[in-house]
């Protein structure tokens, strides 16, 4: 199924065996959790039984928006089988993954923001005596006009849903501009003009939320939680709880899927940590479905009108965006989601002018944050639809239209970003060949059609999200005279990978076999910071760490190898469990007794290694360095889909997805990724959204009511690797896990266009909505393919 | 995650057993206690469980005692059989197996294809032919959590006043989201009842009723332990079209039965279209003779169909889907479910 096409010399980037095959790099090697996962070994959260363990549960608001008069939790604590309980008060710090906008508490003070916001919470016996006694707290609700929409946000600043906002219900304005836009767009021939909205969607990743909190004898609190980010939680705890951040100990055991839905701290983490303070024991919480519903964080709606000018060749001139995004009732990375639903537009396509004006307000609902592709993928349904709209008015073919407006290679965006590899042409004529483009575009009869879209995303952000000049990233190495090496790094596991990654670029630098490896990973008490598992940075960032870690260690082995084969260091090779020396056969020893020949000569080998971004990849103005990155990767897709014209049921049935990610360090991981990101996207375009009713109550926050598309619904997915060699990635790598998820909206939607002749601005594209479109096009008197 | 609530849990292995644990349950246990619920008694059966377990998980029943009926050892609660030329199913075979039997493929496949529509792979080894039947109505306020409800106020079919549905009704509007009730009404099957006090065989037409919270016409106790599907005349031709957001999983948020008899020269000799998820109770088409016997169906009679069904059927806002939407789908579900008859065989 899969074509790898690299383009030029791959591998320009750090790391050794440039010119040279790799051993590991590149192959389809396993996972290293792999076995364990299948096999159900793996441990998460929820797999924790401490001895004394207590279960917490969290009570929760029923009103969308609700002062709290008073809470009485007398009954509770009295009921046989609980041992504590704690409200807002318990836990009177503010919070927030952003440090300039801390605006949630662990558990509600004053006022509830949304239907589930936390009130209270109890550690008891086991579940049921827990739940039991959260039906004893009496609390003295005074209920507020709930804000549910964007419109009555901004209309009514007087009905405040965050109080910690300095403007009404405006959470972030973020308006910027490059270059001439309205003379870009005055001096346009043909101005593409229309509205587009992106309901929003949740990640539901399987494993929902989890926490066991542990305060030991020895006063060191451990939390374990199924977080993406230990490193942040781990300032978090320090900062709320007001204990000592060398007391505190997070771990992150396996994790059951994240996409961005578990990268910040949550209410029961916190309660959790709370609880066990209070009682000397373990307590766990695990949230419900339903409460993972109201945790959210997933993808804002967003209502954005694009202006897109360009000349009748096709050339843009101009580009010029208004965007409202929904936040819900807290900032979470929302400031940052801002940002990047304009500064993230700014490639593949060379845009001469550009201007955002991108407003996220606050709503008393469930908040609003990072899912895979954070704060682009609505912006980028939009852009790319306006530019099918764009080629159609031009009577250019839309992948031609695409070629001629590249921004291309080692260049800058017009909002100041460095861009340096770049694979988007290659990208483009990988799907335009392998989905047979030019014979299927308006070629297929009606009711069928294909659709493209492109896009890039970041590797990674230059910046953490608190200001430090300290490494984004570090690993060490236990080199072990049994040959094996361990490495430790601060970096989340997912399920994408990432301790698979660090184990194979280890084995590749060190000639280590990969099954003696071990990765101990995410223990802020083992393992050096690594700001976790967020914009698609692991890959890049700690990718170079590691290879940084392995360095000195890579050159005491070639010394004491050299010196015992009297030959240079730099004929020494160590690969695939050997250190050799070409050329002379009798120099060939088994890896572990060169580790103990240069242990002998050097004592205990280790290494450290970090990695921290280049500062010079983006411009000086207010804002320039949030969705700068150290690399790009670049993707396209192209979509064929099916419309059936009497239902407006839409079957998606295959989706060409070509992605450049520099370098594929495991094929197989990088198509894992490509595929479920194409798959994710295909789904927010044809199924989800988050209805909410008038009380502000979600429609269906259960895994039966929110429509993840199932396999038979995934259309088929063929996936086409661009290596375009990052000069600065791990061997040439940038990121694989959020880029790919970007076209798959709008590829949908052009192809529905070139199926039946109807734009659809609204997602998702259900069927009412469709059959809509048509009909409106049929009372027009238009026609399409020749029918009407 | 959700905790069940506390419950006592047998296992009889003879249907006698089981029946007089439900009918104690069901005699002894009724409070009224005000709530409107449909009770039987804190006494249920468990079959498979794949709809009572998310219930009970939701607090959308009282039960102080399950009583698991997979145990008992009673043969005519299981398999498929055929009976002076009517096909037997025991309520306790398994969705799975239903749609894998060869002889009721062979006869009445369009039953075996709607089985195999259900839920999914898992679903359908737990789930069973007669709890597929008896299935709960489903309604959006309703099928959520015990927080989720009181959030919203509660609504008429459980521990409230008022319809979500429509505002001001009576009666409760949840719908009938089996797959196997549309078509067995179609086809006319019934449904033997057991309880301690009788034995009796009721057409599933008659099992089905229009109020959302005692959509069955079972007395307290009772069990539907087998159905019978009659045999079909030579010239049937039977269609199910199922509406669902998804490929999988879904309950319809519409579906069509349609059972036509035709004559050899291939005129109509009796039809019968069945329109379900609309509420309680499968809609069975009405007026239908007059529009189609004695004639072919051809698209002339399709569209005179289609426009009947449309008039009689209106899906109501008892799920997320679009009600207009659904509306505008019943003709062409009625449409497609007979030109696929018409095309089968």
């Amino acid at each position: 199924m899969t074509g790898r096409r690299p383009v030029g010399p791959a591998g320009p980037g750090p790391g050794s065996g440039e010119g040279a095959a790799f051993s590991v790099i590149g192959k389809r090697n396993r996972k290293v959790d792999g076995r364990r996962k299948v096999t159900g070994q793996s441990i998460f959260t929820d797999d924790l039984q401490p001895a004394r363990l207590l279960h917490g549960k969290i009570l929760r608001s029923p009103h969308a928006h609700a002062r709290i008069r008073s809470i009485d939790t007398r009954r509770a604590a009295a009921h046989p089988g609980v041992h504590a309980v704690i409200t807002g008060r318990d836990l009177p710090v503010a919070y927030g993954i952003i440090p300039w906008t801390r605006d949630e508490y662990p558990l509600a003070i004053d006022k509830v923001l949304y239907v589930g916001d936390g009130v209270a919470a109890v550690a008891a016996d086991d579940e049921r005596t827990a739940e039991a006694a959260l039906a004893l707290i009496e609390i003295d609700y005074q209920v507020l006009p709930a804000v549910l929409t964007v419109e009555d946000a901004l209309a009514h600043p007087e009905n405040q849903v965050n109080t910690f906002s300095a403007k009404g219900n405006v959470s972030k304005q973020v308006r910027l501009t490059f270059g001439d836009v309205e003379g870009g767009l005055a001096g346009a021939e043909v101005v593409v003009e229309d509205t587009w909205f992106h309901a929003g969607s949740t990640h539901a990743a399987i494993e929902p939320h989890c926490a066991v909190g542990d305060l030991g004898a020895d006063g060191i609190l451990t939390v374990h939680s199924s977080t993406q980010v230990p490193h942040y939680l781990h300032r978090e705890l320090s900062r709320v709880l007001e204990l000592p951040i060398d007391r505190i100990r997070v771990i992150q055991p396996a994790v059951g899927g994240g996409f961005g839905g578990k990268s910040e701290p949550f209410d029961l983490e916190f309660a959790v940590a709370k609880l066990s303070c209070l009682t000397g024991r373990p307590v766990k919480i695990l949230y419900t479905r339903e409460e993972v519903f109201a945790a959210h964080r997933g993808r804002h709606p967003m209502l954005m009108t694009y202006q897109v000018g360009a000349r009748r060749d096709g050339m843009l001139t101009a580009v010029k965006a208004r965007i409202l995004i929904d936040g819900g009732a807290h900032s979470s990375f929302g400031l940052v989601t801002t940002y990047y639903s304009g500064q993230l537009l700014g490639a593949p396509y060379r845009l001469p002018a550009y201007e955002f004006d991108s407003t996220r307000v606050f709503t008393n609902k469930p908040s609003c944050g990072p899912k895979r592709g954070h704060g682009s993928v609505q912006p980028r349904f939009a852009f790319e639809c306006a530019l099918d709209m764009l080629a159609e008015r031009v009577a250019l073919d839309p992948i031609e239209l695409r070629r001629r407006n590249v921004l291309g290679a080692d260049t800058r965006t017009v909002n100041e970003f460095r861009v340096t590899s770049n694979g988007f042409l290659e990208c483009l004529a990988g799907v335009e060949r392998a989905s047979g483009w030019k014979e299927k575009f308006r070629q297929l009869p009606f009711g069928r059609g294909v659709g493209v879209a492109g896009s890039t995303y970041i590797s990674g952000t230059n910046y953490p999200i608190y200001p430090n000049e300290m490494p984004q990233s570090a690993v060490q190495l236990k080199v072990d005279r049994s040959g094996r090496v361990t490495v430790f790094a601060g970096v989340s596991d997912i399920g994408q990978g990432c301790d698979s990654v660090l184990a194979y670029i280890v084995a590749e630098e060190l000639g280590v076999a990969l099954d003696s490896i071990r990765v101990v990973t995410a223990d802020t008490d083992l393992t050096p910071v690594d700001l976790g598992a967020y914009s698609s940075r692991i890959t890049f960032m700690a990718g170079n760490a590691a290879i940084a870690a392995c360095a000195g260690v890579k050159r005491r082995i070639q010394d004491a190898m050299a010196q015992a084969w009297s030959v240079p260091p730099g004929q020494v090779r160590l690969a695939d469990g050997f250190a050799t020396a070409p050329g002379t056969p009798s120099h060939a020893v088994p890896i572990a007794e060169a580790f103990q020949a240069a242990e002998a000569r050097f004592g205990t080998l280790g290494g450290v290694g970090s990695y921290n971004t280049p500062k010079d990849v983006h411009g000086s103005y207010r804002g320039a360095t949030i969705g700068a990155s150290p690399a790009y990767s670049f993707s396209a897709h192209v979509a064929e889909v099916e419309v059936d014209d009497q239902t407006g049921q839409v079957r998606v049935k295959k989706i060409w997805v070509a992605h450049d990610c520099g370098r594929a360090l495991n094929p197989m991981l990088v198509e894992g990724q490509m595929e479920g990101s194409a798959a994710m996207g295909f789904g927010e375009a044809l199924f989800e959204e988050q209805p909410y009713d008038e009380r502000g109550l979600h429609r269906g926050p259960s895994l039966l009511d929110y429509p993840l598309a199932t396999t038979l619904d995934t259309p088929e997915l063929e996936s086409i690797i661009v290596e375009s060699g990052d000069r600065e990635g791990p061997y040439g790598a940038k990121e694989a896990g959020e880029g790919p998820l970007h076209p798959s909206i709008p590829a949908i939607a052009n192809a529905i266009h070139d199926a039946v002749g109807v734009r659809l601005t609204r997602l998702p594209f259900l069927p009412p909505r469709v059959l809509a479109a048509l009909e409106t096009r049929r009372q027009a008197g238009l026609s399409w393919k020749g029918r009407r | 995650m959700l905790p069940l609530p506390p419950i006592r849990y047998l296992a009889p292995k003879r249907l006698r057993d089981a029946l007089e644990l439900l009918e104690q349950g069901g005699r002894g246990r009724t409070a009224p206690d005000g709530d409107g619920a449909q009770r039987r008694g804190p006494v249920l059966p468990i079959a498979g469980g794949t709809d009572l377990v998310p219930n009970l998980k939701h607090r959308l029943l009282d039960v102080e005692l399950l009583v698991d009926l997979t145990r008992i050892e009673e043969p005519h609660l299981r398999g498929v059989r055929e009976v002076a030329g009517h096909l037997h199913v025991g309520a306790l075979t398994s969705l799975a197996a239903a749609a894998a039997d060869p002889l009721l493929r062979q006869r009445h496949p369009t039953l075996a294809g709607a089985y195999r529509q259900i839920g999914s792979p898992q679903l359908r080894n737990m789930g069973t032919v007669g709890g597929n039947l008896c299935l709960d109505t489903r309604c959006t306020y309703f099928n959520q959590t015990a927080f989720w409800r009181a959030a919203l106020g509660h609504c008429l079919k459980r521990k409230g006043t008022t319809c979500h549905v429509v505002p001001g009704a009576r009666g409760c509007v949840a719908a009938c989201s089996s797959d196997g009730a549309a078509l067995l009404t179609a086809l006319g099957a019934e449904a033997r009842v057991e309880g301690v006090a009788g034995d009796r065989w009721i057409p599933v037409e008659s099992l089905l009723q229009s109020e959302g919270r005692r959509h069955l016409a079972l007395l307290p106790g009772e069990l539907v332990t087998e159905l019978r599907v009659p045999a079909a005349p030579p010239g049937r031709r039977a269609a199910y079209e199922k509406l669902r957001m998804r490929e999988a999983i879904d309950f319809p948020v519409l579906s069509v039965a349609a059972v036509a008899d035709l004559a050899p020269g291939g005129a109509c000799r009796s039809l019968r279209v069945v329109v379900s998820a609309l509420s309680a109770r499968p809609r069975v088409v009405t007026g239908l003779g007059d529009l189609v016997e004695g004639r072919p169906l051809d698209d002339a009679a399709l569209e005179r169909v289609a426009a009947q069904a449309y008039r009689q059927c209106h899906p109501l806002a008892n799920m997320t889907a679009d009600p207009a939407w659904r509306r505008a789908m019943v003709p062409v579900l009625v449409r497609r479910a007979l030109r696929r008859a018409m095309e089968a065989r």
